[in-house]
């Protein structure tokens, strides 16, 4: 059955609203990046000198930048992963939840609101070393906590603080599509004899998975891109560089440090990564999703 | 009805009136809090005493917010006339040479009386150019000293270290006297490095540290300051020192009376009051005796007035003559008491001496006897390197790995040095 629209330029005329937007605010200013990493420049604009392939050769032979890339993909990934495995746990808790089911799915969506920096500065508190409430209980067990020289425990505390806030945005998808599920499906199941792990894994989690897919997307371009509050509020890239990813650098370099020409270099090779990987994802990952 | 219509828009057109006659001159800060207010009281008070001008500070966030945003606004040709830009941020102001007005220039070319001799060396030094002419205008400095716990320090029986030698002994007293931590510091590369080479009449690096030009290089790897870091990470593993974080994430250490002594900011003094629950001490910063006989001073941080381009003449006669009245002596002893901030004229450390401000609040005129007791050399008046901001990155990355074990003093510094120098090569390059 197809629908026939007499008009020819009404779809794009309804499209326009939506393209200028993407033109102006996204195609424009990604433009003007891949301008700028070509260039060097001082802060205030007043010179402008072109180099070629200078500000990419120059992080291509820093021995930091890999090591920030590898910080990103341990990042990256552990917050993924996290952000997803808790969220689904908890969804799946909730979703049996009868009575006050909404007081506890709203509390559970709270954190969302919290902006990330000061999520940071929150979880920044509760592991302080000297003061922090968690710090001190992990003492009382025999664990020496000090992020400010321990780089992996530096690690854990940005990860917990990244991960934190999305855990609700996750949940609130995993809640949606678990209530989508057809009860039937599973009570069938139940009658044939699958106990709740097998049912979870042979029926619900493949269920999901259109759920699941979306959310490893959007949750990875987030651990990507928009971390850098987080860590600046926390470990500011330290110890060491145990915790500088590459979106931190990019903020520090251009933002504090005015270095527009290598900041926009570096953001050019994160867009081409967070590119290849979506293209990675909807090539391999999507066939396994199950529609 | 009427007759209220017309009041109205008679006083509607007086406020419009005032409001368009005065010039506006825009300031852009980065002081928060009580500090905030302060400022805008400043403001308020100018606009007051006189009508010709009216200044609008405006608060654009912390110190890389300002400068970012004022930077941003420029290349946008919307910059204010007044900015306040941290003390990491001045090479890269004084480079940008089109975009900054000097301020020894805009005294001179508005006709508004300025001697520069009436002013604080040790702060302006940082500020001034290879004549000595003062390029932005100080507006709060500080400088770090070394902060104590009074009631642990009498129970272990000791009294303030003056050098690094007693820094040991001291410190090993106190860990058997049963507190957990000699010292911590706080901004490492600030104090433990820049001002560490200041103190012992020492490049940080060379061409004068910066100032005599763009061709410097890092020297901050040299003995003395390899020695003090590997002393520094000998005590990090028995407990005289505890590393606490960048910044000043290390007060809660200090607050929390885990560590004894805290190397800080002279302007933190009324954060420490707020926070710390026993009696303190103010001290100065210890130096090396095998180094040095007498320590130099240190040198400053904090931030400084710059005035940008791109204005009318009238507006300029306005920053000029609000300049002027920030520096007035009253002004500055009521900004220096209220803030913790050194005072930036010889007058307005007078004024607060004579008000009696110091006896009354012990330890608040340690950071200006530092500062003022010898004449600064080319070594302590200051650092002018490109790209510091990431610099100093380069080093708390650096220093840490020194903390956790992982490099030597040596070996860490050296690599410091090297990819510090890569940077200001880089700004070279950027700027010439």
């Amino acid at each position: 059955m197809s629908v026939y629209f007499p008009q020819k330029f009404l779809p794009y005329l309804l499209l326009l609203p939506q393209l200028a937007v993407t033109a102006i605010f996204f195609l424009w200013p990604a433009g003007q990046a891949v301008e700028q990493a070509f260039y060097q420049e001082d802060a205030f604009g007043l010179s402008r000198d072109f180099v070629g392939l200078d500000n990419f050769t120059e992080l291509f032979t820093s021995p930091e930048y890999f090591a920030s890339l590898k910080t990103t993909m341990v990042f990256s990934f552990s917050v993924a992963f996290l952000g997803l495995a808790v969220a689904l746990w908890l969804a799946v808790m909730a979703d049996r939840v009868i009575r006050g089911a909404m007081v506890y799915q709203t509390l559970l969506i709270w954190p969302y609101a919290v902006a990330p920096a000061l999520a940071g500065v929150l979880w920044w508190i509760l592991f302080d070393p000297s003061m922090g409430p968690v710090a001190l209980l992990l003492e009382s067990i025999g664990i020496d906590w000090n992020h400010f020289i321990n780089g992996d425990q530096a690690m854990i505390l940005v990860v917990i603080s990244a991960t934190w806030k999305q855990i609700s945005y996750n949940f609130l998808f995993f809640l949606a599509g678990l209530q989508a599920i057809p009860r039937s499906l599973i009570e069938a199941a139940a009658i044939d004899g699958a106990g709740p792990t097998k049912r979870f894994w042979d029926i619900v989690f493949p269920l999901l998975s259109p759920t699941t897919f979306f959310l490893l997307v959007v949750n990875l371009v987030y651990a990507f891109f928009e971390t850098f509050g987080v860590i600046d509020a926390t470990t500011q890239g330290g110890p060491g560089q145990s915790t500088t990813t590459m979106v931190y650098k990019v903020f520090n370099d251009g933002f504090v440090g005015l270095d527009l020409g290598s900041s926009a270099a570096q953001s050019v090779v994160l867009m081409v990564i967070v590119g290849l990987m979506t293209v990675v994802q909807f090539r391999y990952i999507e066939r396994k999703v199950q529609y | 009805m009427n007759k209220l219509a017309l009041v109205s828009t008679a006083v509607g057109l007086a406020v419009s009136g005032s409001a368009f006659s005065a010039t506006q001159i825009e300031w852009w800060h980065a002081m928060g809090g009580a500090n905030g207010e302060k400022v805008v009281e400043m403001a308020e008070a100018f606009n007051q005493a006189q009508d010709a001008y009216e200044v609008k500070p405006v608060y654009k966030g912390n110190y890389t917010e300002t400068m970012t945003s004022a930077i941003a606004a420029f290349r946008a040709k919307q910059q204010p006339a007044l900015v306040q830009v941290f003390e990491v941020g001045t090479a890269s102001m004084m480079a940008a040479e089109g975009a900054i007005y000097p301020v020894y220039k805009l005294m001179r070319e508005t006709g508004q009386p300025f001697i520069q001799d009436d002013y604080l060396s040790a702060v302006t030094g940082y500020y001034t150019d290879e004549d000595g002419n003062m390029l932005s205008m100080p507006f709060n400095s500080s400088t770090p000293v070394l902060y104590y716990n009074k009631e642990q320090f009498e129970k272990a029986g000791v009294s303030a270290p003056k050098t690094w030698q007693e820094m040991e002994t001291v410190s090993q007293k106190l860990l058997d006297s049963g507190v957990e931590c000699g010292f911590t510091t706080s901004w490492q590369s600030w104090i433990q490095l820049e001002n560490f080479s200041a103190r012992h009449n020492i490049p940080f690096a060379t061409q004068a540290n910066g100032f005599a030009g763009m061709d410097t290089e890092f020297v901050f790897n040299s003995p003395a300051q390899v020695a003090h870091i590997e002393k520094m990470r000998e005590w990090q593993q028995n407990g005289i020192f505890s590393y606490g974080g960048r910044r000043s994430d290390s007060a809660p250490k200090f607050y929390s009376q885990e560590c004894s002594m805290f190397m800080g900011s002279s302007a933190g003094y009324a954060g420490m009051k707020r926070n710390a629950t026993f009696d303190f001490g103010v001290a100065q910063l210890p130096y090396d005796a095998d180094q040095i006989e007498t320590p130099q001073n240190t040198i400053i941080g904090g931030a400084s007035l710059w005035v940008l381009q791109g204005k009318n003449e009238e507006q300029y006669q306005g920053v000029a003559t609000f300049l002027n009245f920030l520096s007035r002596a009253d002004m500055q002893a009521d900004w220096h008491q209220f803030s913790g901030y050194l005072p930036i004229t010889q007058a307005a450390y007078e004024l607060t001496k004579g008000q009696g401000f110091y006896a009354a609040n012990p330890g608040t005129d340690v950071a200006i006897k530092q500062m003022t007791s010898v004449e600064p050399t080319e070594n302590s008046k200051g650092l002018r390197l490109g790209n510091f901001v990431q610099i100093r990155d380069i080093i708390n990355e650096e220093l840490e790995a020194v903390w956790a074990g992982d490099k030597t003093a040596q070996a860490a510094l050296d690599a410091a040095a090297e990819r510090g120098n890569a940077l200001l090569r880089k700004f070279e390059k950027a700027n010439d």
